[in-house]
């Protein structure tokens, strides 16, 4: 039933099932969307790269602006031992921007809107930063649950919460992303539901709205994949550089 | 803020829609855990090619186009910087010369300056000699002239009056005597003139 809001989401298989053993590995929309997203990636920033003029043409400007531009967050948040990681949060950025981007095509699958996807990258993350934490600083790594300042009384339930708070960033950091995407690409099917059953008549209201709607999910898809890109930054920062 | 609204909205219509389309969705299809591996997996695979093309190939290229790119402003502005000192430099030799050829015609009108008047003093200076000289030279002549005329008019005077003398009694009248008297007329004369 294409009415459904919720039926954007699901993952049907695209062409024969494959089985790793008695995994089922099929390629899927969410698949072919993922593969699209990076292609487009790789094509777009390797024309940008290939001309090495010294004044930018539009698609060097582009590849080079965002590669400053993340390059400035990353040394923002998390300083210039980040360096070494600038790669991957690049990739992550662009990957998620382009997931989120592509997803605003009508008919197109958002690969972000599925919280198995945002849950594998946010706890590849997590646990990447852990154990660059615990390789940078050892055990001195669980001062990070420790604040300084703190008064004694205080300190076992401030441990418990910083535990816990740590804990949950996979969760929020991947729950985010997926219930930003989801919920704006359900409000716009919503919406363009209403203007299919209130008609010619009273179906402008709600189509205006779906307009407006689209403007801000643009915008909510950058601003989600910048957030999701920054707070990475910021974890790796408590990593490196472990001051709280 | 904007994310709680958006977020609002949807637990709202989420609730209204669940409710009307219970019977055909089984709720959110991202729960469902039949694709999930193959998500995962594609998901690696994806972004693992990502990740090692732009790591291997791309961002190396964008990083170096970018250093080139600064290194050359900096060249350019280094250069630029020197072009600017050194033709800051010429404008203060030009000055420089300007100023120099300033001072030096200023001495070249004082010396000639100098040399005018100096020419215009001596020459001055022989004038008011000679006309001096001159002056004092006409006085001379002029003083003897005095001296002199006295006596001649004496003698003319002594001659005229001797042939006067001649003329009304015919007779010879000795010349000393009567130069003796114009000699004696002429110094009355004198003494009350100057009186």
């Amino acid at each position: 039933m294409a009415s459904n809001p919720m039926y954007q989401f699901n993952v049907y298989r695209i062409g024969p099932e494959i089985k790793l053993g008695s995994v089922d590995i099929s390629f899927t929309n969410a698949s072919l969307f993922m593969v699209i997203s990076s292609l487009a990636i790789l094509i777009i920033f390797n024309l940008g790269a290939k001309k090495k003029t010294l004044i930018p043409d539009k698609l060097q400007l582009l590849s080079e602006l965002s590669y400053s531009f993340v390059a400035k967050m990353i040394s923002d948040t998390a300083g210039s031992k980040a360096k070494p990681y600038f790669s991957f949060i690049f990739s992550l950025f662009m990957f998620v921007l382009f997931c989120n981007m592509f997803g605003m095509i009508p008919y197109a699958f958002t690969v972000t809107s599925h919280i198995i996807v945002t849950f594998v990258l946010a706890a590849f993350i997590f646990i990447g930063v852990t154990i660059i934490g615990f390789m940078k600083h050892g055990l001195g790594y669980l001062k990070l649950f420790v604040p300084s300042g703190v008064p004694m009384v205080l300190l076992p339930l401030i441990v418990v919460i910083e535990i816990i708070s740590y804990l949950s960033r996979p969760i929020s950091l991947s729950v985010r992303l997926f219930a930003n995407m989801m919920a704006g690409h359900t409000m716009m099917k919503v919406f363009g539901g209403f203007v299919i059953s209130l008609g010619i008549v009273g179906g402008w209201l709600p189509l205006s709205f779906s307009v407006a709607l689209t403007g801000l999910e643009i915008l909510v898809a950058f601003l989600q994949a910048y957030v999701f890109a920054i707070l990475t930054c910021i974890y790796l920062n408590d990593a490196l550089n472990l001051h709280h | 803020m904007l994310k709680k609204i958006v977020i609002l909205l949807f637990v709202t219509c989420f609730a209204c829609f669940n409710t009307v389309f219970a019977a055909e969705s089984g709720g959110m299809p991202q729960l469902n855990p039949e694709f999930w591996i193959s998500q995962i997996f594609w998901l690696i695979i994806t972004f693992g090619i990502l990740f090692i093309v732009l790591t291997k190939v791309i961002l190396p290229k964008i990083s170096d186009n970018l250093e080139t790119r600064k290194s050359q402003i900096l060249e350019n502005i280094e250069t630029a910087d020197k072009q600017k000192e050194e033709s800051q430099k010429k404008i203060d030799e030009y000055e420089k010369i300007i100023l120099d050829s300033k001072l030096k015609a200023k001495n070249y009108i004082n010396e000639a300056r100098e040399k005018i008047l100096d020419d215009i003093n001596k020459k001055r200076a022989a004038l008011e000699k000679d006309l001096d000289e001159e002056i004092s030279e006409v006085e001379k002549e002029l003083s003897d002239l005095k001296q002199k005329s006295g006596e001649k008019i004496n003698k003319i005077a002594a001659e005229t009056s001797a042939e006067l003398i001649k003329e009304l009694i015919d007779e010879e009248v000795n010349s000393s005597s009567i130069a003796a008297i114009v000699e004696d007329q002429s110094k009355i004369n004198r003494e009350r003139k100057d009186v």
